[in-house]
């Protein structure tokens, strides 16, 4: 990147206080347009519960974050995700009693125009806006290479393509910034080195992403830059080059061993 | 179910009044669909929205209540020397009113739901109706209390020189089928559109639903005053039918009788209520024909409503649903 | 003044039953997360226990009580195991749909038995009442509280002192844990159960002979002892004792001063506006959000 491109999403000074517990002591980094920016660090460290500030589930003690110079600070869950900034889970990521193309259809939500009364009397245009959302449906099962599942029940995916379909539900909500939670954990390496290719497809439309994960080789493989987490605080920022040679780093995660944390 | 099947269903429905001669029988369906209305309207908020809702009666009593006191007209003393009243209105407009008055109610309930939820929910659900009784027993000005608003007047609609009256049971029943088949096209629609799909989604998991950009508030809302509003026009009928109410109409029983028809049809679905409506409008007249004493009619339902949780999870649809695919070997869509 | 005084009074008897009501719902939708419709129902099995041992076996009417609180223990804890133990880890609603299903069974059953006749249990206590200056109260309301206050107490310490309480609450704050540490989880599920179930009993056997007996007298009761479970946290015996005696004062003074036909409506009324303002119950601790 020989341009630097404008920050899209900053955290500044977050802190998470539970009843005694400091999740989050104190976490300030930044994720520029069109980066795939990997957020690592030993178990506990704080990723999930930032992810869960970030996206609006959990109201920080104190800190802001802006995405693209809006306060998130104040919004609601669904209100974040309609500005473009839409994460994935880990657990629970589909609606396991649904079909898969129902679940992207769901996701799909933000993106029609319908109201209740257009619904209620099946007008011209509903019927319209239905099909196009069902176009749209088909493109991005296609895109992420579950149009052959489309109607099977979404619990019944093997797990790999569950998370697949998480994604999918994410990219169907047009966002401009993508946040996976742990995206590979669970996976074997084939599902694995699907997703990385996934990932880095996304990535190459112009979509900025900042993934939570725990398996470094993943995370090494398909990210521009890297920030490390450790005790709720940034101890690192860089290249996946310079953080796995970085002396902080590697006393964070002595003892757990490299590769997986 | 197709097309062509739902129009033969209901032109045999709409025919009933033309070779029936039992008047009983009639009054029977009539009620029968009265309550279906009812337990469509609480499968919305319980079976497709998921919300624990143990209150329902009170949106069927309000409607039914509003309509009978602005058809019969009141007035109401609002300080010691102050009163407020409402001369008599036409029965559709009571009617109408009932439905807004119901839907309000709703309003308010859906707004609180999301403030409190799961168990806590079922409790103020309960209580919410449980002290709108109260006040329908007491409030005796207004409402008279356990002595009944009578003589309330039966729905005539009258366009020009033709009017219509649905004084007289054969025209009920085609006034509830018509309102049954209005309601079922209502719902369906409703859950098969986006606001559907996000009151689904919100059942299923809401943070998930949240994540994509379904904003939970305002469709739990939705789904509260539509259903709200059925269920206040199911009262409104019910009200110009029987053409008495009192405080009765409010008891938990009767939202248990909902719970069990939703339940046992199978929640969710659409074609579900019917079943259980039909079931449960229907068993009772069985019953007593067979001199079964209401009391072990009622432990017949209990017992029959913890097997249906213990084996039919689901619902006898869904069980149906299933048994046909696998006996067809082709999946068969949401019914 | 002395209007008030009587109320005060009234209501403290009254509380102490209320207390126990709400106890021994505290523990079965607090602790356990049942929202347990026979609550109501087992309150009614122990007035009509009371009124089957004195009236119809004639025996002795302090014994009888023992009786009727064993009866209402050994029913909890049928109910536990024959229903509940295999929707063990099913949804709240799923419990809910099958409580209902039991209500209506016995109160049902209730009526077919004896009839909706409201029935009275003689009491061996002297039919005129204590009176201390301006205030009176019947030896028999002087006897319930007295009782009422001893079982809170012994609920208290049994909860908190024994090991059998402590491993309910293990059970039921981290319930994966406790079967680790070899607590038989089936058996606490069902003592638990009996224990809130005993408690119902007890207090409509003490309220059954103060009142009279009728197949709907559970209904109002579980009603109460919800609004005491919401006022005083979720599974808070503490809680629920306070909550019980709250109710109490309101339902007495509301009707004493306000209207008596809204008396009923205190706890729903309360029920309401507490969960307005504070939507996890008055005293509950705040959840941390995982």
């Amino acid at each position: 990147m020989s341009v630097q491109a404008e920050t899209v999403l900053s955290i500044e000074h977050v802190a998470v206080h539970f009843e005694g517990l400091v999740a989050i002591a104190d976490m300030t980094f930044s994720v520029r347009a069109g980066e795939i920016v990997g957020l690592i660090g030993p178990n506990g460290a704080g990723k999930t519960t930032a992810f869960n500030v970030i996206t609006g589930f959990l109201k920080p003690t104190s800190g802001e974050v802006r995405y693209r110079s809006t306060p998130l600070n104040r919004l609601k869950p669904h209100e974040i995700a309609a500005l473009g900034l839409v994460r994935t889970f880990q657990r629970t990521s589909v609606f396991r009693n649904s079909s898969v193309f129902e679940n992207v259809l769901t996701g799909l939500h933000c993106r029609g125009r319908s109201n209740i009364w257009q619904s209620l009397l099946k007008t011209r245009r509903e019927k319209e806006a239905e099909r196009e959302l069902v176009k749209d449906a088909n493109e991005i099962l296609q895109f992420v290479g579950l149009e052959r599942r489309a109607s099977e029940a979404a619990g019944n995916l093997p797990y790999g393509e569950q998370r697949l379909l998480g994604v999918a539900m994410a990219l169907a909500v047009k966002p401009s910034m993508l946040l996976l939670d742990e995206p590979v954990s669970g996976m074997n390496p084939s599902e694995t080195a699907r997703f990385t290719q996934l990932v880095k497809k996304i990535g190459a439309t112009g979509v900025t992403i900042l993934l939570v994960e725990h398996d470094m080789p993943m995370v090494m493989q398909v990210s521009d830059r890297i920030v490390v987490l450790n005790h709720g605080r940034i101890i690192a920022e860089g290249s996946p080059t310079e953080i796995q040679n970085n002396p902080e780093v590697i006393r964070a995660y002595l003892g757990q061993g490299k590769k997986r944390a | 179910m197709s097309r062509l099947l739902s129009f033969v269903l209901v032109a045999g429905l709409a025919s009933v009044p033309l070779w029936l001669r039992d008047f009983y029988v009639l009054h029977v369906l009539i009620t029968t669909g009265i309550f279906i209305i009812a337990a469509m309207s609480l499968n919305l908020l319980l079976g497709f929205t998921g919300q624990l809702s143990l209150g329902h009666v009170a949106f069927f009593g309000i409607g039914a209540y509003t309509s009978a006191l602005v058809s019969l007209g009141f007035e109401i003393h609002v300080l010691p020397d102050v009163t407020v009243g409402l001369a008599p209105k036409p029965v559709w407009f009571a009617m109408v009113t009932g439905i807004v008055v119901a839907g309000l109610t709703g309003y308010a309930i859906g707004k609180l739901s999301f403030r409190v939820r799961g168990a806590y929910f079922v409790i103020v659900s309960i209580s919410f109706a449980e002290v709108v009784r109260l006040v329908a027993v007491n409030w005796v000005e207004l409402t008279q209390g356990p002595m009944a608003l009578n003589n309330i007047p039966a729905l005539t609609l009258g366009i020009g020189p033709i009017e219509l009256s649905f004084l007289r049971k054969p025209s009920f029943y085609l006034l509830v089928l018509a309102a049954m088949v209005v309601c079922y096209i209502i719902i369906m629609r409703l859950v098969n559109s986006r606001a559907g799909r996000a009151m689904i989604a919100l059942r299923e998991n809401e943070s998930l639903a949240m994540s994509v950009g379904i904003d939970v508030t305002r469709y739990l809302v939705i789904a509260t005053i539509v259903s709200a509003a059925m269920a206040g026009m199911a009262g409104a009928l019910y009200t110009h039918y029987i053409r008495i109410v009192d405080p009765d109409i409010f008891l938990f029983i009767y939202t248990v009788t909902m719970v069990i028809m939703v339940i046992t049809g199978g929640k969710g679905t659409l074609t579900g209520p019917l079943v259980g409506g039909a079931l449960f409008g229907i068993l009772p007249e069985v019953l007593r024909a067979m001199a079964i004493r209401p009391e072990v009619q009622w432990i017949i339902y209990g017992v029959l409503m913890v097997l249906v949780v213990y084996f039919l999870p689901e619902g006898i649809v869904p069980a149906i649903k299933r048994s046909l695919a696998g006996w067809k070997r082709r999946p068969i869509d949401a019914l | 003044m002395d209007q008030l005084l009587q109320h005060l009074l009234n209501a403290t008897v009254l509380g102490g039953t209320y207390a126990l009501l709400g106890i021994g719902l505290t523990l079965i939708f607090g602790i356990m997360r049942v929202v347990n419709f026979t609550h109501g129902e087992l309150y009614a099995f122990g007035a009509y226990c009371m009124y089957l041992l004195v009236m119809s076996l004639n025996v002795n009417f302090f014994l009888a009580f023992f009786l009727a609180v064993a009866l209402g223990a050994a029913l909890g804890g049928a109910i536990e195991i024959l229903l509940l133990n295999r929707l063990r880890g099913a949804d709240i609603d799923t419990t809910m749909l099958v409580m209902i299903g039991a209500w209506i069974v016995m109160q049902n059953a209730e009526q077919l038995t004896w009839s909706g006749i409201a029935l009275s249990i003689n009491s061996p206590f002297p039919a005129d009442p204590l009176v201390v200056g301006p205030v009176s109260v019947s030896w028999n309301r002087i006897y319930v509280f007295a009782v009422a206050i001893v079982l809170i107490g012994a609920t208290y310490y049994f909860v908190n002192r024994t090991r059998l309480g402590k491993a309910m609450r293990a059970t039921f704050q981290d319930r994966d844990t406790a079967a680790l540490m070899g607590i038989q989880i089936n058996r606490i599920h069902t003592a638990t159960f009996a224990l809130g179930s005993s408690l119902a009993a007890a207090a409509g056997a003490l309220l059954g002979p103060v009142f009279v007996v009728t197949p709907t007298m559970g209904d109002l009761a579980a009603s109460k002892a919800f609004a005491i479970v919401i006022l005083g946290g979720l599974g808070n015996v503490v809680g629920a004792t306070v909550g019980g005696f709250i109710l109490a004062f309101a339902e007495e003074i509301g009707a004493g001063y306000i209207s008596s036909g809204y008396r009923d409506a205190m706890g729903f009324v309360l029920i309401i506006l507490i969960l307005l303002m504070r939507p996890t119950g008055l005293f509950a601790q705040k959840e941390r959000i995982g």
